[in-house]
């Protein structure tokens, strides 16, 4: 298996890099200190194993999970035990593993990663499916997973590498695409009604030609999501 | 108070002592530089950013085989994301042992 570290640590790296060079089965490609140097190397090439550092500054492993496209295998590497449950949310992960790291350790993660029976159209970066009738979903923020309920949401804006999930009492900042909240939110309640904003349509106050009130909030909308827009009026 | 050791190193390393010298080699390079990280940013009060230089000196805490002195760090790591320096004293104390104890290998 090809393997690629991501740790800013140089101590774990090279403990990590030890264990790996004694296993025959292992072949360790490239070891990065930041997750987007391994994002860059990981859009030219592509590796079966990924021991991945969760506690990283300005991006974390689970940003790193997010972010990239097909994950392989992944074991995570870290101080902390309390990341164990969001950890297994994620189909790729195949271990976890707490520093300091043991060779006895590894070796299990290592049977794990071989055993895991993982099809390709399983690695995804979204989280395990939640029940068709969920009220809620999740988002990742400073390494917490927080509830929002997706009646109390009027309106994502996404902006760069993020989107700002509002709520009627809190907004959020979520390292994510608007595309894939697209994708989580219920069709009958949300719509896109321009390349960088999805409204929930139970909260328009007035609609303009091409805005919506919602709250004290303008929204654009596009003249190609408008005619959708009116269809779900239930105009008079 | 509990004195760091190099028993986890010694098990990793086994016969390899090139393996062994490479990482008391880090350890040297590695540790001041977190510990000078970690000070700055106590002196500069970014209490957060102080709670991620511990969080990473818990790997070099636990690497010297200082068992009692991780969970001493972990409550300290989390004091201080609460915005409190209770534990400061106890864990500068476990980092200058720390520090002596690795410029002598």
């Amino acid at each position: 298996m090809n393997c690629i570290i991501i740790d800013d640590e140089e101590m774990a790296r090279a403990i990590i890099a030890q264990m790996i060079a004694n296993h025959k089965e292992l072949h360790l490609v490239q070891d990065f200190s930041n997750a987007m140097q391994a994002i860059k190397f990981l859009n030219q090439n592509e590796v079966d194993l990924i021991f991945l550092d969760i506690h990283m500054p300005d991006f974390t492993g689970f940003d790193f999970i997010q972010t990239i496209k097909n994950p392989p295998k992944i074991v995570l590497v870290t101080s902390d035990k309390n990341f164990a449950i969001e950890a297994f949310e994620y189909d790729c992960i195949v271990d976890y593993l707490v520093k300091p790291i043991t060779e006895e350790r590894f070796q299990k993660a290592i049977q794990k990663a071989n055993t895991a029976q993982i099809s390709s159209s399983k690695l995804t970066t979204e989280k395990t499916s939640t029940e068709d009738n969920a009220n809620e979903f999740y988002v990742n923020i400073d390494r917490r997973l927080i509830k929002i309920e997706f009646n109390s949401v009027t309106v994502v804006e996404a902006k760069g590498d993020y989107i700002h999930v509002k709520t009627d009492t809190k907004n959020y900042i979520v390292h994510s695409t608007l595309k894939k909240i697209e994708d989580k939110l219920p069709n009958d309640l949300f719509l896109k009604v321009h390349r960088s904003y999805i409204i929930n349509t139970k909260k328009i106050i007035d609609i303009e030609d091409n805005s919506v009130l919602i709250g004290k909030e303008v929204i654009p909308v596009s003249r190609a999501n408008r005619p959708e827009l009116m269809k779900r009026l239930n105009l008079l | 108070m509990e004195q760091p050791n190099t028993t986890y190193i010694d098990e990793l390393s086994g016969d390899n002592l090139e393996f062994k010298q490479k990482m008391i080699g880090i350890l040297k390079r590695e540790l001041p530089e977190e510990i000078e990280m970690y000070q700055s940013q106590i002196q500069n009060s970014n209490f957060l950013l102080a709670a991620d230089s511990v969080h990473k000196l818990k790997h070099k805490v636990s690497i010297l085989g200082l068992e009692k002195s991780y969970y001493l760090a972990e409550t300290f790591e989390e004091n201080l994301k609460n915005n409190s320096t209770q534990l400061q004293n106890d864990f500068e104390a476990i980092l200058k042992a720390m520090h002596k104890f690795v410029e002598a290998l």
